[in-house]
């Protein structure tokens, strides 16, 4: 099963961290992939909040491509990354012309729409470079959002770390999710790694969702827009997420409500039940039936952890007021915070949800059967 | 023979019918048993005359003929009492003297079953022992990550929704607004179907309703109930039991006086109301309570003279078309209970499903919809309607989920499907077939007769007799000398014990694949199947 850890910190933190804690955890995944995701950018991308980033990986070509369909749509560049690789990935990563993180300034005509209006066109320019290099193999696109850097690749995570040379001060974060991939699709597909990000929203997960078919199918025809290219069981998980958040205007503490709904008899008992049974109803498509633990970053770069009762090691989060991680393993934990006290961490059980809020001094627990935090 | 004995063109010898019975001279004591419980009185006693040749010894006396007589069972031929193959001969029979035997060859009969220019009716089913549903594997059994689960100790929840199911955003809306909301009940997933009290008999009745009384209160499990067109006992309508039950109303209104007289005194609402315009076992025909069964009770609650055939209209005559009946009936019985109460139509699987189904996503009346595949069916129905009618259940249903899918409405109107469920006798596989096809619910109708009342009735034309109300073992009879011998006491055990073992068995499907918090509505891709045409057909995997 993949392996996960994630960060969240006052003072920005090198992602190599993450992937150290990733090699402690080697045990559990078997170096085919790293997935990293790198919010709350410090260095040059910290002057430049507002400024959509792009982060991928490109051919000579694509690249060409790229920089065309971006100057068509008058962005123009205001920063980018580059890395002088060595000749030779390690084993197992394919060689690549240009890993990409640049950020644009937004064009003009945006001026004058609505952030949700700027948002959902960010959407659209992504999956329309997705699509331009799926057309062409020549790019993959992760992610094209304000404060975010994603990279995926295959291979080792240390080995990858180490090649791409992450541990630039450009690449330090105060947020960082990353996976060590166990590989269990036929193909390796960059695509399918974790995490998987969609409008500042992203989730990383490990287990299997054996509802992913249904689910898929009803996001599918939901017809929001990002919904679509499902590479990975999981996936949906970020989309549904997204959902709860966006489309129901709910706050995370429901998020658990919607993929795991409690029993109609805890139902009853619940100071929110009504509400509750109607949200277990109206979303029941949306029940997500398999072991999984979920760790994910909200767009207000909180980070939080949800597991499925069926998961049998749950997860873990430890730290200390400033800083805070999730891991799926306790070494992980270990290996980045060792002088955090450790009586202090939290496995959350199947009913909890634990959230580290932007402030970074607590960790917050919500149960599902305490009353929902936010009610309108 | 003699020149003159009466041989028409419908005379047929044992031979030619379907069952021939073998009656063991030696054993057989001419109790009578036999002769008495057969409902076809295809047996009778008869006489047969013995000669011996007495050869005595020495040369001079010459051998002699002896005659005697002696007593017997003889099969008649006659086409309108041929064995039926019921067994219940050798079920009455102490010295098992009696046993039919199926022909070995196509019997003749079925040239001749038409006398009098009527086409034959039966009860029963469609006599063809290929099921789909049987060859669908589950093979999607969850290993990857986690151990799958364990369907002896985890817990299961096993529900699923009967009422339209709002949007997220739509059933939030309205929460918050407090505005009307369709009505939704929260149901075990294998419904028994409608079998009306007039089709079945008042033992039979009482026993499925106690049995489902029984599963709700004490075992926990929501089981509903249908009732059929045709009505519903006066004191369930009036009793705490009803909300178990789905009221069906058909064209024939029958019974449906008596049911809105109750409403005023109705202690619950009752589960949910079908309206039936169609149905597996005779698609596009209507209803068939054939005279013999029409006693008095049951002409009371239809409202209807005794002993006369009722034959519902195949259409709702008071409408105009299947959207002014959605329209207008959907609405007025919805009305009735204060939209309180689920109302969905049930319709024969055919090629126009699809347009229905359509109709009811534009309607937030509509609740649901049934959808009976050619292999439905206990009651009445014309030979040729049963055996070539209709759709089969599997790919009907299929193309429905997936054309609400592509709508984004997959489960907001959810679909029941019936008709062939468990023929073989492979309930929860069948079920479990369809649910993960994109079936929110099962009904089943022959399947509860056959396991909780011991039908006789196979798929290979046994029986069949439920239609004139000569039902061997008093399940479908309303003469009270024969459905006395069914107690219902027993019929409850049974439907519990077959539920109880029908939810062990689809655990045991589901639990490997991972699912255990929601039914595995649409999950196709557990599916397979080893024909290539059927894989494609239903968007499943094909598996050799
Ligand atoms: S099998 Fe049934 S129908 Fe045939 S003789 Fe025996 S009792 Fe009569
Ligand atoms: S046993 Fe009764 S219900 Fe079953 S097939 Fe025969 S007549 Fe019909």
């Amino acid at each position: 099963m993949c392996r996960l850890f994630a960060l969240t910190s006052q003072e920005p933190v090198s992602p190599m961290q993450a992937i150290k804690a990733l090699d402690v955890m080697r045990e559990g995944h078997d170096g085919s992939g790293v997935g990293l995701f790198l919010s709350g950018l410090s260095g040059p991308f910290e002057d430049l909040k507002d400024c959509p980033v792009l982060s991928g990986i490109f051919t000579t070509p694509g690249i060409r491509r790229l920089d065309q369909f971006m100057m068509d749509h008058d962005f123009m560049t205001k920063y980018k990354t580059s890395t002088r690789l060595s000749e030779d990935p390690p084993t197992g990563t394919p060689k690549r012309d240009v890993y990409l993180a640049r950020a644009y300034e937004k064009p003009e005509a945006w001026k004058h729409l609505s952030p949700e209006k700027q948002e959902e066109e960010m959407v659209r320019i992504r999956l329309q470079l997705r699509r331009m290099g799926e057309a062409n193999n020549d790019m993959t696109v992760f992610s094209f959002w304000p404060d975010t850097i994603m990279i995926k690749e295959l291979g080792d995570p240390l080995a990858v770390g180490n090649y791409l040379q992450l541990d630039r001060k450009e690449f330090d974060a105060r947020v960082v999710l990353a996976q060590g991939r166990q590989n269990t699709n036929y193909a390796i597909n960059l695509y399918a790694c974790h995490p998987f990000f969609i409008q500042g929203i992203c989730t990383m997960t490990n287990g299997e969702n054996t509802a992913f078919l249904p689910i898929r199918e009803f996001l599918e025809s939901s017809n929001i827009l990002g919904y679509e290219g499902y590479q990975s069981d999981s996936e949906v998980f970020t989309h549904i997420l997204h959902f709860t958040l966006k489309r129901l205007g709910l706050d995370i503490d429901a998020y658990k409500h919607i993929i795991t709904p409690l029993k109609d008899r805890d139902l009853n008992n619940h100071p929110d039940g009504p509400f509750l049974k109607q949200l277990k109803e109206t979303c029941r498509k949306l029940i997500i039936d398999g072991p999984n633990c979920i760790i994910g970053c909200l767009p207000d770069k909180s980070l939080f952890m949800v597991q499925d009762s069926k998961k049998l090691r749950p997860g873990v989060v430890g730290g200390r007021p400033g800083m805070y991680a999730f891991s799926s393993e306790v070494c992980g934990l270990d290996a980045v915070l060792p002088d955090r006290d450790v009586t202090k961490d939290i496995q959350p059980m199947h009913l909890d949800t634990v959230i580290v809020p932007p402030t970074r001094q607590e960790i917050r627990i919500c149960r599902q059967t305490d009353p929902l935090h936010l009610q309108h | 023979m003699s020149p003159n004995r009466p041989i028409t063109p419908s005379t047929l010898s044992p031979k030619d019918l379907p069952w021939q019975i073998d009656w063991n001279k030696s054993k057989c004591t001419l109790c009578g048993q036999c002769t008495t419980v057969c409902p076809v009185k295809a047996i009778e006693l008869g006489v047969f005359r013995k000669r011996k040749v007495k050869t005595p010894i020495g040369l001079m006396t010459p051998p002699e003929n002896e005659y005697s007589i002696f007593y017997g069972i003889r099969q008649k031929t006659d086409p309108a009492f041929s064995c039926i193959g019921c067994g219940m001969c050798s079920m009455v029979c102490p010295n098992g003297a009696i046993m039919p035997r199926r022909n070995d060859e196509k019997d003749k009969l079925c040239f001749h079953k038409n006398a009098g220019g009527k086409p034959r009716t039966r009860g029963g089913r469609r006599n063809d022992n290929d099921s789909l549903l049987d060859r669908i594997k589950f093979i999607r059994i969850s290993m990857l990550t986690d151990p799958a689960l364990d369907a002896g100790r985890h817990e299961f929840d096993l529900r699923t929704l009967l009422g339209r199911v709002l949007p997220p955003e739509e059933g939030l809306k309205t929460f918050r607004e407090q505005g009307w909301a369709p009505p939704v009940r929260e149901i075990y997933p294998l419904i028994i179907g409608g079998m009306s009290f007039g089709a079945l008999s008042p033992n039979m009745w009482e026993g499925l309703q106690m049995g489902v009384a029984y599963l709700n209160e004490e075992m926990g499990m929501p089981v509903r109930i249908c009732t059929g067109e045709g009505g519903c006992p006066p004191r369930l309508l009036r009793s705490r039991f009803l909300k178990y039950v789905i009221l069906q109303v058909a064209s024939g209104y029958f019974g449906w006086d008596e049911i809105i007289h109750a409403l005023p005194h109705m202690k619950e609402d009752p589960c949910a109301i079908e309206i039936k315009y169609g149905q597996g076992a005779k698609p596009g025909d209507g209803g068939l309570l054939m005279w013999h069964k029409v006693n008095k009770l049951i002409a009371a609650i239809r409202g209807v003279p005794a002993g006369v055939s009722l034959p519902s209209p195949p259409t709702h005559q008071t409408q105009y078309s299947i959207e002014e009946s959605v329209a207008k009936m959907i609405q007025s019985m919805s009305m009735a209970w204060g939209f309180r109460v689920p109302v969905y139509p049930k319709i024969s699987a055919s090629s126009t499903s699809l347009a229905v189904l359509n109709n009811l996503t534009r309607n937030p009346y509509a609740s649901g919809l049934a959808i009976d595949g050619e292999d439905g069916g206990t009651g009445a129905a014309y030979n040729v309607s049963m055996n070539h009618m209709g759709h089969p259940i599997a790919s009907n249903i299929r193309d429905a989920y997936l054309n609400l899918a592509r709508l984004g409405k997959q489960n907001e109107i959810p679909i029941f499907a019936g008709g062939g469920v468990g023929k073989n006798g492979n309930l929860a596989a069948n079920a479990a077939a369809l649910i993960m096809l994109g079936a929110s619910g099962i009904q089943i109708g022959k399947y509860i007769m056959q396991a909780a009342a011991g039908c006789l009735g196979s798929e290979s034309d046994r029986c069949n007799v439920c239609n004139i109300g000569v039902c061997p073992k008093g399940i479908t009879s309303q003469d009270p000398r024969i459905y006395r011998r069914l107690d219902p006491e027993k019929v409850a055990e049974r439907v519990v014990e077959t539920y109880l073992s029908f939810d062990t068995e689809l655990k045991k499907i589901i639990a490997p694949l991972g699912r255990s918090t929601s039914l595995p509505i649409g999950m196709s891709d557990a599916l397979g199947i080893n024909d290539k045409a059927a894989a494609d057909r239903l968007s499943i995997k094909y598996v050799v």
